[in-house]
C-alpha cells in the first residue's frame, strides 16, 4: 500500500530573498528537494505548487493595515518611518520588490498543505517554504513577513473546525503563533527552544501558558543553550508525549526549524542530526496513534543551509512517505552537483559522525536543568488535567 | 523613573471604623493584599494588609468559633504610622524601602492625600520592562574597561549596523573595579555582524563566550 504523501513546491519559494547577505535563505528548499529527487524518494506526482493566500486568508491572522503596508512595501512606496511601526526596513526584516507576493506565496503552501490534508487527498503533507513563526497581527520579525502557521491554525479552525496542536522545534520560540492562540483553548502550542535569555526573541518561559479559556494549552521548554541530543531528545518526547494525551489532537501541525544543530550559526543549541532523525519519526508515531495520520509539517529557521538544513529536511519527507529514515552514504551525484558551490565541505553521510562535536564541560548541569524544566512543565499539563 | 508613572490610581480605601469583616470582603472582590485606612480627608491614618486582617479572624478551623471579633473596628489592627511615598519620588527609592522594610505596598501621597499605591509587584513589573526581556530582541554581554566613552563607543557598533537597543544594563564586573559589564538586548533575530564588530574592535564577549569553538 502506496502512502498518501504530499510535498509543496514551486520555485516562486525563492522569491523570498530580502537580500545577498541575509541569513534567512530559501535556496535551502531546492538543496532539499534536489536531494530527495537523488535519492529516488520525490516522484514529479508528490508534489503539488503552492497557491497563493488570498488576503482574506491573511486577514484571518494579519490586520488589514498591516497588509496594505506589506502591499505598499512591495511595491516600494512605503518609507523608511512607515515601515518601522510595522517592522518593516529592519535588519531582520529589510523591505524587497514584490514581497507581498513571495510572502503570500509562502502562507499558501502552508494552506495548499492543509487542504491537501484535511481534504483527504493526503495523510501527510510537508511545506519546506513554510514556518515562518515570529511574523506578528501587525508586525513583521525576525526574518517573517506573514505568519503562515498562524494563519494556517486559524483557516483549520474556521473551515474545519479541528482541534490542532502546533509542535515548533526551531531553536527559537514560536513567539507568534502562541501568542496567536494564547487564550483559545481549541489550539494548543509547543515548543521547545533554546532558552529565551540570551536568545531571540527572549520569551517561552515555562510559566507561558495561556490565559483565559486557553490557560493550560500553551507549553514552552525554554532548554539550556550548549543542549545535546541525548537531553533534547528526552525531554522533547517525554513532553510531546504527555501533551498529545493530554489535549487529544484533531491534527498535529509540526515546525520543524533546523537551526539547533551545532553548526547552526545563530543558535547555541549543539544538537547532531540525531534529533532531527527523531522529531519527524515521532510526529508520524503520534500523529497515527491519535490524529488518524493527519499530520502537516513546514520548515522554518535553518542558517546552516549546506551541511544541516538539507538532511533535516530530507528526513522529514523520507519519514512520510516511507516511515523510515535515510541512512548511509548521502547521494554522489548530489555532492558532486553542490560541493563546488558550498562555502563548507558538505558532509558524505546521511548521520552525522561524532567526530564534529564538541565536548560541553556543563554537560550533566545542563541534562539536570532541562529535566527540572520539564518536571514544572508536566506540573502544568497536570494541573490543567485534573481541572478540566 | 517616577513613582506617578508606575502606581495604581484606582485604590480600594476604608474608614477606621469598618469593621475586620468589610475588610475581608474587600480584600477578597478585589483580589488585593493591602488597604489603606483613610480619614474624611482622605488622609491616611493606617494601612492593613491581608495577614493583618486573617490573624485578627477566627479561625476557619473551629465551626463554632465565635465571629463576633469580625466585627471589631479596623483601626484596632491597622498598622501605623504609615511609610507613603510621593508621586514625584523615584521608583529606585521604593525598591530600597521594599528591601529594608517588612512589608510589600506603599500609599502613595500628594498635599496630604491619598493618591495612589505602588506594590512589591508592580515593582518588580516594572524593572522585568526596564530589562527589555518582553521585547523580541538578543542579549549581548560585552565586558569593557571602567573609563569615560566606552559606552558610545560600544552602542556605535550597534547603530552602524542598523539596529535598536531595547535595554542597556552597566554592571560591575565581579569584583574588579576596572571593569564593567555591558549587557545589551538588541532588537534583531541575526546579531551576529553585531558580534562580530565587537569582537573586531576588541572588546571581550562574556556572551556568547563559545565555550566549545568560535561559532563566528
Amino acid at each position: 500500500m502506496s502512502k498518501k504523501v504530499k510535498f509543496v513546491f514551486s520555485d516562486d519559494f525563492s522569491t523570498y530573498r530580502f537580500n545577498d547577505d541575509h541569513p534567512f535563505n530559501q535556496q535551502r528548499v531546492l538543496l532539499t528537494k534536489d536531494l530527495l529527487e537523488t535519492s529516488n524518494l520525490l516522484d514529479e506526482e508528490d508534489i503539488i505548487p503552492p497557491r497563493k493566500a488570498t488576503e482574506e486568508e491573511l486577514a484571518l491572522f494579519h490586520e488589514t493595515q498591516y497588509i496594505e503596508a506589506v502591499k505598499k512595501a512591495s511595491k516600494g512606496n512605503l518609507t523608511k518611518e512607515e515601515g518601522l511601526v510595522f517592522g518593516l526596513g529592519t535588519e531582520d526584516t529589510p523591505m524587497f520588490p514584490n514581497m507581498h507576493e513571495a510572502s503570500s506565496y509562502l502562507v499558501g503552501g502552508t494552506l495548499t498543505a492543509v487542504d491537501a490534508v484535511l481534504s483527504g487527498q493526503a495523510d501527510h503533507a510537508l511545506n519546506l517554504g513554510g514556518g515562518l513563526h515570529h511574523g506578528f497581527e501587525r508586525q513583521a520579525a525576525g526574518f517573517c513577513i506573514y505568519n503562515d502557521g498562524a494563519v494556517a491554525i486559524k483557516y483549520i479552525r474556521n473551515k474545519y473546525d479541528l482541534k490542532v496542536l502546533y509542535v515548533d522545534t526551531d531553536a527559537h520560540h514560536g513567539d507568534g503563533v502562541q501568542w496567536a492562540f494564547y487564550d483559545d483553548p481549541n489550539v494548543c502550542t509547543f515548543s521547545i527552544h533554546e532558552t529565551g535569555r540570551y536568545l531571540f526573541p527572549g520569551t517561552g518561559d515555562v510559566r507561558e501558558r495561556g490565559i483565559k479559556e486557553g490557560h493550560g494549552y500553551s507549553f514552552n521548554l525554554p532548554i539550556d543553550a550548549y543542549t545535546q541530543d541525548e537531553s533534547f531528545l528526552h525531554v522533547y518526547e517525554t513532553a510531546f508525549k504527555e501533551i498529545v494525551e493530554y489535549f487529544k489532537p484533531d491534527v498535529i501541525l509540526t515546525q520543524n526549524g533546523a537551526d539547533a544543530h551545532t553548526f547552526d550559526p545563530l543558535t547555541h543549541l549543539c544538537g547532531s542530526m540525531s534529533i532531527f532523525e527523531r522529531i519527524p519519526l515521532l510526529a508520524h508515531e503520534l500523529a497515527h496513534q491519535y490524529c488518524d495520520g493527519k499530520w502537516i509539517a513546514t520548515g522554518g529557521g535553518g542558517y546552516d543551509i549546506w551541511r544541516v538544513v538539507p538532511r533535516a529536511w530530507a528526513q522529514i519527507w523520507s519519514v512520510m512517505k516511507t516511515e523510515r529514515i535515510l541512512e548511509g552514504d548521502l547521494p554522489s551525484s548530489w555532492l558532486n552537483k553542490w560541493q563546488h558551490v558550498s562555502p563548507v565541505p558538505l558532509p558524505s553521510t546521511w548521520h552525522d559522525g561524532e567526530e564534529a562535536f564538541p565536548q560541553i564541560p556543563r554537560k550533566s548541569e545542563i541534562e539536570e536543568k532541562n529535566y527540572k524544566l520539564l518536571l514544572a512543565m508536566l506540573k502544568y499539563a497536570k494541573i490543567s488535567n485534573s481541572n478540566s | 523613573m517616577l513613582v506617578e508613572s508606575i502606581m495604581n490610581t484606582n485604590v480600594p480605601t476604608l474608614p477606621p471604623t469598618a469593621t475586620i469583616e468589610e475588610a475581608l470582603h474587600l480584600l477578597k472582590k478585589n483580589k488585593i493584599r493591602h488597604i489603606p485606612i483613610v480619614d474624611d480627608e482622605n488622609r491616611v491614618i493606617g494601612i492593613v494588609s491581608d495577614r493583618d486582617v486573617r490573624d485578627a479572624s477566627p479561625s476557619s478551623l473551629l465551626k463554632d468559633a465565635d465571629r463576633k471579633e469580625l466585627q471589631n473596628e479596623i483601626q484596632t489592627i491597622m498598622s501605623h504610622p504609615v511609610v507613603t511615598v510621593h508621586p514625584l519620588d523615584f521608583v529606585e527609592e521604593i525598591a530600597r524601602i521594599f528591601y529594608e522594610k517588612e512589608f510589600a505596598a506603599v500609599p502613595v501621597v500628594h498635599n496630604d492625600e491619598l493618591v495612589g499605591i505602588v506594590t512589591e509587584k508592580h515593582m518588580l513589573h516594572t524593572f522585568i520592562q526596564l530589562t527589555g526581556t518582553h521585547v523580541q530582541s538578543s542579549q549581548i554581554e560585552v565586558k569593557v574597561p571602567h573609563r569615560p566613552g566606552i559606552l558610545p563607543e560600544v552602542a556605535q557598533i550597534i547603530g552602524d549596523h542598523n539596529v535598536n537597543i531595547v535595554s542597556v544594563l552597566v554592571y560591575p564586573y565581579l569584583d574588579d573595579p576596572h571593569y564593567k559589564v555591558l549587557v545589551f538586548r538588541v532588537q534583531t533575530m541575526n546579531p551576529m555582524p553585531i558580534i562580530r564588530g565587537i569582537r573586531d574592535a576588541g572588546f571581550k564577549l562574556l556572551w556568547p563566550n563559545n565555550i566549545m569553538e568560535p561559532k563566528l
